[in-house]
């Protein structure tokens, strides 16, 4: 029975990555064939309207992988019996279900189509990792990890992680951008993206947004270390990082309130904090030792 | 918050209070909390003594000075060194320095009425103004009603304050970020945390000699700690057979305490630890205690017993060492033990499966002075064998005797430890209640605004607002507002 869940699984994820190869496909398309008519001042502009329909099918397809992820997810841990959050394998196809549910939402409020070109390829790459290199047969969680509020804490760190990502991609489109506008013109292409003033806001929201929750998290694992191990702190490498990322957020966010950071500066911050969270997922997983270190990844 | 620089006055009070003033200045907390980030750093890239302390001994074996230099800068035990105590000290002093003021402040400032309408509201953000039919200020006055905003009228005008619970929101959050500080400060006061390795079958008494270590808080009281006996009666380990990985762990005990007196049966698992009073007893490793007789050559019994070995991976092959030093001559055995032996390719014993299958006692046998009276602290599972010789090797299976000039030795059967942590941390409620007081604190902080919104009826309607730290939403609030008042569906 486990088996036939962790071979629908498998199945799922790579149907899933196909169906984003379609929609990385469709968002390149949009970006490359959008540059068309030619203006009165006979400067090429863009032309939205010739390629809605592939963003529209690009969007779609987005959707759709993200619902057959979802169920590879789910499966997943159907397999196990338990959450799927065991291993790296695991926690990367949940990373990446997590950042392209962020884009999704987020797509749903504001205009982001552009960085579905970004969300998709990440996305990719991420699956990609995961099945070639990470892929560990399906099996039970060791004593330590069978907790409730493992599920709370691991499901409260991947959706933070994934918003993180998220305003960590917009927050380097701004950087781009506004290097790209210092040299003079946008680029035809750039004129895709919406200005400067939204994407510094947008990075904001999206930080402010989910730092309770990372917040929350970081709690969260202090309350099941003090239920596993008999401590709710032990300066563990990656409770000192997720620490370490809570500290950056905070100074940002701060930077932003109070001492008035906008721009590139921010962006900056923003992308610092949010590869303090990359390491402690890349590193810490890999090569740290730690009780959070679990043989075999 | 005032950040103004203020060059000292002359005398040692000024300096005092500049020197306050600058702790206590956000910039200087803000610095401070991220200096506590960076001073993080190297204990999780560096082994620390409290997490691994074979990695930091082999550090000091390959590289003494390094090492050595690397130690006087607390690197090996950067979490409990002086300058990150100081770095965290000084944040919370800053903290309660910096927010505490605010707080009366913001206090005050809940209870007084929104200021008065400006003179030029066409200078503020989203003006906007109309003809009226003179029922605006009516309407308006019964919207801010509906909507809780704090009014204040004179004139013809209406200025309108709402949102004090992000600033509210906001104080609770640094308040509790103190009760946390505080909660943690108690427990390394107030705390104790002791471990100790039990034979299946032993009994424990809870007095300070018990342990095999122990660590009190400066102010914790030694008869603080709890009456209780605990005898382990049995100990389960179960495994994946496909991948080795344990599946469960369970810990059988009677447990007999001021509220149990005829003793009362208990089990123990990873995430479940038993609670007597503020006392939690958690389960923290396992392993395996080969019990061994040692005869001298007149076949008088030197030593019996169970001994503890200190498993090295997965599968607990595990090393340990035996010490007689009453035998005479005094003999050592430096041992390794696998309960599921196989040989490896370069012929050394290797366990495949954690589970006691087939297990092995491997020896090598010492005979001289074992260091014991050197003054120098030794290892449990470790002997220095450069002052010894060697008189023998040998491989054993359960029931299997070595024999060695001058005695034997008989590996009789085995039994599991388990390593039982005890603790008692008397802070880790307040610093719980901080985290959740933090958390809503954060959340009313973010998800609420705070806004003023003026209206003054005159020949002409007029209408502004004006958002504090430009949070967005106000420009959307103001639309709504001016439809209700045009009476526009
Ligand atoms: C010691 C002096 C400190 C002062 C006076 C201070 C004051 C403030 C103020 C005025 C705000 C903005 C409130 C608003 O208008 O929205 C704020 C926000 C914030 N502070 Fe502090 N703070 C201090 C230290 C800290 C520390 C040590 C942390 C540690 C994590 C911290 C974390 C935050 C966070 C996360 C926010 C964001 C909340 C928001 O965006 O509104 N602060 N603080």
């Amino acid at each position: 029975m486990s088996r036939t869940w962790a071979y629908l699984s498998n199945y799922l994820i790579y149907s899933s990555m196909a169906v984003y190869t379609l929609s990385f496909f469709a968002h390149a398309f949009e970006t490359a064939w959008a540059v068309k008519i030619p203006d009165v001042n006979s400067a090429k502009v863009l032309d939205y309207k010739r390629t809605e329909k592939v963003a529209r099918i690009a969007t779609a397809m987005m959707i759709l992988g993200f619902f057959l992820l979802f169920a590879g997810v789910i499966a997943r841990g159907f397999s196990a019996g338990r959450v799927p959050w065991g291993n790296m394998y695991e926690f990367s196809i949940t990373g990446a279900l997590a950042f392209s549910g962020a884009y999704l939402v987020a797509l749903r409020k504001y205009d982001l189509r552009w960085l579905g070109l970004f969300v998709s390829i990440s996305v990719l790459l991420t699956l990609g990792t995961a099945v070639a290199v990470l892929y560990r047969p399906s099996a039970p969680l060791v004593p330590a990890l069978k907790s409730t509020w493992l599920v709370i804490h691991v499901s409260a760190a991947i959706i933070s992680g994934g918003v993180f990502l998220l305003a960590n991609a917009i927050a380097g489109a701004y950087l781009y951008l506004d290097s790209m506008e210092q040299k003079g013109e946008r680029t035809a292409w750039a004129k895709r993206l919406p200005s400067l003033e939204y994407l510094d806001q947008l990075s904001y929201r999206l930080v402010a947004f989910v730092f309770p929750l990372w917040t929350f998290a970081v709690i969260a694992g202090a309350i099941w270390a003090e239920s596993a191990w008999g401590r709710y702190w032990g300066w563990d490498p990656k409770e000192t990082w997720a620490f370490i990322t809570w500290v950056a957020y905070a100074a940002y966010l701060h930077a932003r309130v109070t001492a008035g950071w906008r721009g590139r500066r921010a962006a900056w911050l923003c992308l610092f904090a949010g590869s303090t969270f990359l390491f402690n997922y890349v590193y810490i997983n890999i090569w740290g030792t730690g009780k959070h270190t679990y043989s075999g990844l | 918050m005032n950040d103004r620089i203020q060059l000292p006055e002359l005398g040692s009070v000024g300096f005092l209070r500049y020197g306050w003033r600058q702790l206590t200045s956000m910039r200087t907390a803000l610095i401070l909390l991220m200096l506590l980030g960076i001073a993080a750093v190297p204990g999780s890239l560096i082994p620390q003594r409290t997490q691994n302390p074979m990695a930091v001994s082999a550090s000091f074996k390959s590289a003494p000075g390094l090492s050595r230099w690397m130690d006087q800068f607390s690197l090996f035990d950067v979490y409990g060194s002086a300058w990150f105590s100081a770095i965290y000290i000084l944040l919370f002093i800053s903290l309660i320095g910096c927010v505490l003021p605010r707080t009366f402040e913001h206090f005050y400032a809940i209870r007084a009425i929104p200021p008065v309408t400006p003179k030029n509201l066409d200078r503020m953000e989203f003006y906007s103004t109309w003809l009226g039919n003179g029922e605006e200020l009516k309407l308006a006055r019964a919207w801010f009603k509906s909507k809780h905003f704090r009014i204040r009228e004179i004139d013809g005008s209406i200025s309108a304050e709402k949102g004090f619970t992000r600033e509210t929101g906001n104080l609770f959050f640094h308040l509790a970020l103190i009760l946390i500080l505080l909660g943690i400060s108690f427990s390394s006061l107030f705390g104790m945390r002791g471990e100790a390795i039990l034979n299946v079958g032993e009994r424990f008494v809870n007095t300070p000699t018990s342990y095999d270590s122990l660590a009190y808080g400066k102010l914790f009281k030694e008869g603080k700690l709890v009456d209780f006996t605990l005898k382990i009666n049995s100990f389960a380990a179960s495994y994946n057979l496909e991948t080795n990985a344990p599946q469960d762990y369970i810990l059988n005990v009677a447990l007999k305490s001021k509220d149990w007196p005829n003793g009362q049966r208990r089990v123990i698992k990873v995430n479940s630890p038993l609670t007597i009073g503020n006392t939690k007893i958690y389960l923290q490793a396992n392993g395996f205690s080969p019990i061994v007789t040692v005869r001298d050559s007149k076949g008088n019994v030197a030593m019996q017993g169970p001994i503890p070995f200190l498993p090295q991976d997965a599968n607990l092959r595990s090393i340990g060492a035996i010490k007689v030093p009453d035998a005479d001559p005094p003999v050592g055995f430096v041992g390794s033990f696998v309960p599921t032996y196989q040989r490896s390719v370069g012929g050394g014993a290797i366990s495949v499966f954690p589970k006691a299958l087939d297990p092995r006692l491997l020896l090598s046998a010492y005979s001289g002075d074992l260091g014991l009276d050197s003054g120098v602290p030794q290892s449990f599972y470790r002997i220095d064998t450069t002052a010894m010789k060697q008189i023998g090797l040998k491989a054993l299976k359960p029931g299997e005797v070595f024999t060695y000039p001058g005695g034997s030795i008989t590996f009789e059967g085995l039994v599991p430890w388990v390593n039982l942590a005890i603790v008692d941390d008397p802070g880790k409620n307040f610093a719980l209640l901080g985290a959740i007081v933090a958390i809503l604190g954060l959340l009313a902080s973010l998800f609420t605004r705070r806004r003023r919104i003026w209206i003054r009826v005159g020949d002409v309607v007029e209408v502004a607002g004006l958002a504090k730290n430009a949070t967005p939403g106000l420009e959307q609030e103001l639309a709504i507002f001016i439809t209700q008042l045009k009476g526009e569906k």
